[in-house]
């Protein structure tokens, strides 16, 4: 669509601004002044430059969580967008299978995260639990407080279960779209099942699955309350990933400089990220 | 009909992949379920797939205990609120972004969606400052203020998408009618996009109602929010597995009435948001 | 190429269908030629779609049989059938390039790759999109992206028909005359069977040698656009094709006349009609005299329209069309006379002959 040129059109948008500006602008300036300054408490603050970016940037435990978390992003990547797509290409099209499929599959995305944790740390106790029931009595030793690689298995399986739902959605409203001239005229032209999704489905999913990536990485990126809920962060510090290690320094141990540089660090990071999603996503739209 | 095996639609495999996908996802419901209608010593006596001595107490102590029950109450106040804050502010910027081009445009929508990207773990001591500085720690309104940071650019880049649906020509015949903006907007456009309003106010509620971080850190008592409250039974003495179960079963309810109510927007409401 | 035959055709959407309106298709059974272009022609909803996928292959009839060339295809899925179909928007595989979308149903069906390159080389020509072969498919425009649907089904070069669905929808208007006579350059060509599914007349009239109109689930007519001109067979077929369409007139008949309220019009048979069937005239604007003798009519409105001009009027209480060729003198007492052998007669809708 055409638009018109129209700086009165700042108007409409001054209440999102406002609105923005007081829960984000203010909080953000609030965190770049604690990242510069020291204090022994009693508010008295003392000017402190880069040294809490440079001691980040040098603390084993920030690099730590970071990696942690891109390789968490990575392996539920993988699963779950291949996972969603399998999924949404085997959703029913017409029927009732399909307020039923949906209604159901939505369920994990609308239950407080706290609560999925919980869900979690039940179902995977050895002692009350049916899938830490179920794993012992096939004689597979599964204890997820005490062993890290449990610990992990039952963190990622939570976000499967909780997540992956999302991306079948996206791409089922992909799916849906299509219209059915192209299904007859694959089927006309001799175009395998595979061919079917190579040329057409994928093609046409391309710009939620790309949706789907960037929410599933970028929430990932955040996760806390999950994972917080069932472990806690650890066993150790196996499951400590960036927002864990920073609420710890926060609120847990009070240290304000370094949980605002850390804070900036992180902010740019994703920062930096969503900018290359977007350059991404606008330019191929420009193609089509 | 004629019976002929090649019309059959192909795939025959397609329901129990769904099936057993569908299983995975309602498993650990189920369990939380089972466990909410369980007696605690039942749950940490016995392992049984359902209960054997069905009872309603983890219920009755929720509801009639006005610690519990409030939570739910300060959950909804400040989830409504926030999706009313959230469309209202939200239909007059995404209106603006789909049929008008302006100074620094397409920077501001970036920079919206940014914050739809912010670790809420990063803002959560700030604010906690902040709405101290104004006096509004434990109030519903700071909850559904600070949801506004995700929920805000969420819905704008929603309603745009719904809005670029709607033909120009619609607002240019109502101009010359001797609509005057406001008139227009409430009576002829917002009428056209009432299912992106209705898909809008639907994340607005999903990501509002499911968030805890913030809303736990600006709560303390009087608008603490019911998934805080079920924290509470871990520090008590022994766990209280089945009020726990019960709470949780609980905070499940709300959500699944309103995906049965927008089921059919859903593939439409995902289909239409658009960068 | 094949001559396609439809045996008995019946097909309903719903699984129990019970009474003749559950039918989208109620009954065809005829013959069409190898070679042919057809042209299905009839308002939306009357089953033009439905009979031509149940021809490509993508809906299975209710009842009937479906033969190409003499062997039934009935069962057989749309790529054993060996046909193609281009559909009203176009169809494209938008990642390929030009070249990858030709050469896309040949791969599939394991030609060798130097046989692939040849055709496709050869049908870039024929559809004029050589320069563009190595551009990505989805930045063409839309009459282009046609010529590509069109493309891959001529490619391959055994196709037992080509089925056109609307195909011409989405494209300007000036673009719809060259590629019109561009398809019928490539008709001419290969000979292939084509069907051709429009509810435009102009299209159907210049583009096919049978139309083949459909009208509620049935066939009411397969003939020329002569034959349909003149003999249209259902008074549907009259209001249908021609601009103004056929007037329908009540009458009674006596004899070799027909009578339309008071006046008497001359017929040049006497037509075999049953006592108790519902008798209409149909007479075509075109053949009716206006000047000062005949039968009176009152003039409501004159149309100039170019090349003639349209009299509507009223006769006998009914509303009538009537073509007058420019200059020709319009009177205000105005009198009208039917060419005896033009006129139609009708019983309950469907056309009537001599009696023998």
């Amino acid at each position: 669509m055409e638009k018109t040129w129209n700086n009165k059109a700042w108007f409409l948008v001054t209440p999102v601004l406002l609105l923005v500006a007081f829960s984000a602008v203010i909080p953000l300036m609030t965190v770049v002044n604690y990242s510069v300054q020291d204090t022994f408490g009693n508010n008295e603050f003392f000017w402190a430059g880069t040294d809490w970016f440079v001691q980040m940037l040098h603390s084993s435990r920030f690099w730590d969580a970071l990696v942690r978390n891109l390789i968490f992003s990575f392996v539920i990547l993988l699963i779950e967008i291949p996972l969603g797509i399998f999924i949404a290409l085997n959703m029913p099209k017409h029927g009732i299978g399909v307020p039923v499929c949906l209604v159901l599959m939505a369920l994990p995305l609308l239950i407080p995260w706290n609560v999925v944790g919980t869900i979690w740390q039940v179902f995977g106790r050895v002692d009350i639990g049916l899938l830490g029931h179920a794993l012992e009595a096939i004689g597979i030793d599964y204890n997820y407080v005490r062993n890290p690689s449990d610990a992990w298995a039952t963190v990622i399986l939570m976000d499967v279960w909780h997540w992956t739902s999302l991306v079948v959605l996206l791409c089922y409203a992909g799916l849906v779209s299509i219209p059915d001239a192209y299904y007859q005229a694959a089927k006309i032209d001799g175009a395998s099942r595979w061919a079917v999704f190579r040329y057409i489905q994928l093609p046409k999913m391309k710009r939620v699955l790309l949706i789907a990536v960037l929410l599933r990485f970028m929430d990932s990126f955040m996760i806390y309350t999950e994972p917080f809920v069932v472990t806690g962060g650890g066993p150790g510090n196996s499951t400590t990933f960036l927002s864990i290690d920073l609420v710890k320094m926060a609120i847990g141990q009070f240290d304000l400089g370094p949980a605002a540089a850390m804070s900036i660090i992180y902010f740019l990071i994703i920062l930096l990220m969503s900018w290359v999603f977007y350059t991404v996503m606008t330019s191929s739209d420009a193609d089509a | 009909m004629a019976a002929n095996p090649k019309y059959k639609p192909a795939g025959n495999l397609s329901w129990l992949v769904c099936t057993l996908y569908i299983v995975f996802l309602l498993l650990p419901i189920y369990w939380l379920v089972n466990m909410s209608f369980k007696e605690n010593s039942e749950i940490t006596g016995a392992f049984a797939l359902w209960p054997h001595s069905p009872t309603l107490r983890n219920y009755t102590v929720i509801f009639t205990d006005p610690s519990w029950y409030n939570g739910y109450i300060n959950s909804i106040i400040y989830v409504a609120l926030n999706t009313l804050i959230s469309v209202s502010a939200a239909l007059p910027a995404a209106y603006a972004f789909s049929r008008y081009r302006f100074l620094g445009d397409k920077h501001l929508f970036f920079w919206l969606l940014t914050n739809r990207m912010a670790p809420p773990a990063v803002f959560a001591l700030p604010f906690f400052q902040l709405y101290s500085a104004f006096g509004l720690i434990d109030t519903h309104i700071a909850v559904a203020l600070a949801h506004c940071l995700f929920n805000v650019p969420l819905a704008v880049w929603i309603l745009e998408g719904f809005m670029s649906g709607v033909p120009k020509e619609i607002d240019e015949t109502a101009y010359i009618d001797g609509y005057s903006f406001p008139r227009f907007f409430v009576k002829i456009f917002m009428p056209l996009i009432a299912s992106g309003i209705g898909v809008a106010g639907f994340f607005c509620f999903m990501f509002s109602w499911v968030e805890l971080l913030l809303a736990r850190t600006l709560t303390t008592t009087a608008a603490k929010p019911i998934s805080a409250i079920m924290t509470r039974t871990v520090s008590a003495a022994g766990m209280d597995w089945g009020v726990l179960a019960a709470a949780g079963v609980l905070t499940i309810v709300p959500g699944a009435l309103v995906i049965y109510f927008v089921r059919n927007y859903i593939a439409k409401g995902f289909a239409l948001g658009r960068v | 190429m094949a001559r396609i035959t439809l045996d008995h055709i019946r097909h309903a959407y719903g699984p129990n269908p019970s009474s003749e309106k559950d039918y989208a298709l109620r009954e065809v059974d005829h013959e069409w030629e190898d070679g042919g272009a057809y042209a299905l022609l009839g308002p939306s909803g009357c089953g033009k779609t439905t009979l031509l996928n149940i021809i490509s292959g993508l809906l299975h009839p209710s009842h009937g049989r479906i033969l190409f060339g003499g062997k039934d295809v009935t069962d057989l899925s749309t790529q054993e059938r060996n046909i193609a179909q281009v559909f009203q928007f176009p169809v494209i595989y938008d990642t390929m390039t030009v070249y990858d979308n030709l050469a896309f149903p040949l791969r599939n069906r394991n030609v060798p790759e130097a046989e692939v390159d040849r055709r496709v080389r050869d049908m870039l020509e024929i559809i004029d999109l050589a320069d563009w072969s190595n551009r990505k498919a989805q930045r063409l425009t839309a009459d282009q992206k046609q010529k590509i649907s069109l493309g891959r089904g001529l490619v391959r070069n055994d196709v037992n028909a080509i089925l056109f669905d609307e195909p011409l929808t989405v494209i300007d208007p000036h673009m719809k005359w060259v590629l019109r006579s561009q398809l019928k350059r490539l008709h001419k060509q290969f000979g292939f069977t084509m069907v051709y599914v429009t509810h435009d007349q102009t299209e159907a009239l210049t583009f096919a040698d049978k139309v083949v109109v459909m009208f509620e689930g049935e066939i009411v007519q397969i003939g020329t656009p002569a034959e349909l001109f003149e003999r249209p067979r259902h008074t549907f077929v009259g209001y249908f094709i021609g601009s103004p369409g056929m007037n329908v007139l009540p009458a009674r008949l006596e004899g070799s006349n027909a009578h339309v309220g008071a006046q008497a019009v001359a017929l040049d048979h006497a037509p075999d009609v049953k006592a108790g069937d519902r008798i209409e005239i149909g007479i075509r604007p075109e053949f009716i005299r206006i000047g000062r003798e005949g039968m009176p009519v009152r003039i409501s409105r004159v149309e100039d329209i170019g090349r003639h001009r349209i009299v509507r009027a009223e006769f006998e209480g009914q509303p009538i069309a009537i073509v007058s060729a420019e200059g020709e003198d319009i009177p205000a007492e105005a009198r009208i006379s039917f060419d005896p052998s033009a006129v139609n007669i009708y019983a309950n809708s469907w056309r009537i002959g001599a009696k023998v």
